[in-house]
């Protein structure tokens, strides 16, 4: 109790200066490039603002100056979804796997993290090698997607390492003992009880896919992710457009992370339901 | 024919790599009765309840139950439910779906599964808590929704680890009864692994003690506590001290014993024993009379007062010797506090010939080497 009466030092001001100097340099240029979308149809790049308009979200999908931007989101959100599901399934099973020792457990674990080290151009560049070699044609549903799971699997890993740390294992050999087959246990006991986790390395697995451009640059082949379609806008627009395609995917991001916690919400709630 | 709850366990090894948890056990256990298996931690009494579970595989050996025998037999299918020790309560499903599990696995009817889930949790008096989530109860209530869930699929063996660690001492006492009673209602044969030996005496018709992966002795509480096998029960159990020495004399089947430690004692019963050979036995504490001073005689020790501890209805009191073992005595409260002696003064303590009992078996670790 004491230390609330404590006098606040000097420490305690310039703690809280550096981390208000830190949030803003989080959020200041999102919020910035979101005020600035809204620029007015004379508007530029910069302030000042003339005038408030949505023209900028039109322009980007009515005009053909900014490329195929509705298809470079549609293959995104297609990658994304396909790393999400793949990264989900195989991190749960690694991670069940994982939990015991087995012969070569050790190197195997430590070849899934390197790919996190490596820098992701150069990895790039070894997927594209590697699929002319093999005499197969790049594209960004197979060579693309496969580069951005060498970034999500391991990452999804990692989490679901932590996951499990709180898992404990005895509640699979209470199902057991209550007469459940390895399958039954998974779906009515091990599943349920990480879900909240699961869906954190779903999140990941999409996010960090989504927004992934070193390792799609050299793998997506003839058509364009949509980071790599913005990185080419930023070199050749000069409309306040690029701010406007800037607070979509933003907002996009956040749906998708109101959705898993929506998910998470929704499944507590239906657990306290059926048990009405 | 045995008994539906009758376990039988032949010959029952149990490696872990090099590692022997069990070795080369032979155990009964009566159908209907309470077991309790203790030893100190590492003692293989909790692989042994496992293995009777299912949950791991002997080695070599066989384990039946009934008439069936178990070794190839899956778990939940043996007749058999394990309460674990931390209970194991799903976190995600309220008390009735945890009561009910194995209920929904056997794929019963919804409605049908619920309602013996709530008559379950009635019997164990948490019927008003039935949507109530694990994390919402205290440990006593967790620990009977732990027990109703194992005893909803009517198991002929319940087999508890470590069942009342968990609980502070007012309720661990409380739970004690309350285990013993429904083994006395249900009839089935519940075996208990526990470290606390009050408890194992206080509930078990049959007391295993365990040590290094082997069975030392297995028999009745008194049995156990009255005349243990080896120093080790003797030691572990408590309550008793333990004196070693050589044989010097013999008429009939009395022993002349010089203690290795100084004294001299009578020691009965010990027709096997010759001029010359070890002779080990045990002492009850509560059965020796206390003297100021020293004095020599038979089937007595001097030495001075270490320790006193008052124990309510008792008093425990250390006996340093000049050479070896402390002694322990047990004294009546009202003999103590009618003439108090105080650490620091000399003693002598002596005893009745027939209270010596002598100790067949010859292990005599402290019971802490395995662990702790």
């Amino acid at each position: 109790m004491s230390a609330s009466f404590q006098k606040r030092g000097l420490a305690f001001y310039c703690l809280a200066a550096f981390f208000a100097l830190f949030v803003a340099f989080l959020y200041g240029p999102m919020i910035i490039i979101f005020i600035l979308s809204f620029q007015g149809e004379q508007g530029g790049l910069t302030f000042p603002m003339r005038g408030m308009s949505a023209h900028w979200f039109g322009d980007l999908f009515s005009s053909s100056r900014y490329g195929d931007l509705g298809g470079a989101l549609r293959r995104s959100l297609m990658i994304g979804g396909a790393a999400m599901v793949v990264t989900t399934l195989v991190c749960l099973f690694a991670g069940l796997a994982f939990r015991r020792r087995f012969a070569g457990s050790g190197p195997l674990f430590y070849l899934a993290i390197v790919s996190l080290v490596i820098p992701g151009i150069l990895l790039g560049l070894g997927v594209g090698q590697l699929f002319q070699i093999f005499g197969m044609r790049m594209h960004w549903f197979t060579s693309g997607l496969g580069s951005h799971l060498t970034w999500t699997l391991p990452f999804g890993l990692l989490i679901m390492f932590a996951v499990l740390n709180r898992f404990d294992s005895s509640w699979e050999e209470a199902a057991r003992d209550a007469g459940a087959t390895p399958w039954q246990t998974l779906i009515y006991v091990t599943i349920p009880i990480l879900f909240p986790g699961l869906i954190a390395v779903a999140l990941f697995g999409f996010t960090l896919s989504y927004d992934e451009m070193p390792r799609s640059l050299l793998t997506v082949g003839a058509s364009n992710t949509l980071p790599i379609e913005i990185a080419n806008m930023t070199s050749n627009v000069t409309t306040p457009a690029l701010y406007a395609i800037g607070t979509v995917t933003s907002a996009l991001s956040f749906v998708v992370i109101a959705l898993a916690f929506g998910a998470i919400a929704l499944t507590q709630r239906n657990r306290r339901r059926a048990s009405k | 024919m045995s008994s539906p709850g009758e376990i039988n366990i032949q010959n029952v090894t149990k490696n872990y790599g090099s590692v022997t948890a069990v070795n080369n056990v032979d155990l009964k256990i009566e159908g209907g009765s309470y077991c309790c298996m203790i030893g100190p931690s590492g003692c293989g009494k909790t692989t042994l309840l496992r293995m009777i579970a299912g949950h791991e595989e002997p080695t070599s050996g066989e384990i039946s139950i009934g008439d069936r025998v178990m070794n190839h037999v899956r778990t939940g299918e043996r007749g058999t439910a394990l309460m674990f020790q931390n209970y194991a309560l799903f976190p995600h499903l309220d008390l009735v779906d945890n009561v009910s599990f194995s209920l929904k696995i056997q794929k019963m009817p919804k409605a049908e599964r619920r309602g013996r889930g709530r008559e379950m949790l009635g019997r164990v008096q948490l019927l008003h808590l039935a949507e109530r989530f694990p994390s919402e109860l205290s440990g006593g209530q967790q620990q009977r929704v732990a027990l109703a869930r194992a005893l909803i699929t009517n198991p002929q063996v319940l087999l508890l680890d470590e069942p009342l660690s968990a609980l502070d001492e007012f309720l661990r006492l409380h739970m004690r009864v309350e285990l013993k009673r429904l083994q006395d209602e249900l009839g089935i044969t519940f075996v208990h692994v526990t470290h606390t030996q009050p408890e194992a005496i206080a509930l078990a018709d049959q007391v295993i003690v365990m040590d290094h992966g082997v069975v030392e002795q297995a028999a009745s509480p008194r049995a156990i506590y009255d005349t243990p096998h080896s120093p080790y029960i003797a030691r572990f159990m408590g309550g008793q001290n333990v004196i070693y020495g050589t044989v010097t004399d013999k008429s009939g089947s009395d022993v002349h014993v010089q203690g290795s430690e100084g004294g001299e004692f009578v020691l009965g019963g010990c027709d096997a024993l010759e001029v010359g050979s070890e002779a080990r036995f045990a002492v009850r504490r509560d059965k020796i009379q206390l003297q100021r001073g020293q004095h020599e005689g038979l089937n007595s020790v001097n030495g001075t007062i270490s320790n006193v501890e008052y124990q309510g209805t008792f008093v425990k009191l250390a006996f340093e010797r000049p050479e070896g073992q402390d002694f322990v005595v047990y004294l009546d409260d009202q003999t103590y506090f009618d003439d108090p002696i105080d650490v620091g003064d000399a003693a002598s303590a002596h005893w009745d010939a027939r209270v010596n009992y002598r100790l067949i078996g010859v292990k005599d670790s402290t019971g802490l080497a395995a662990g702790h």
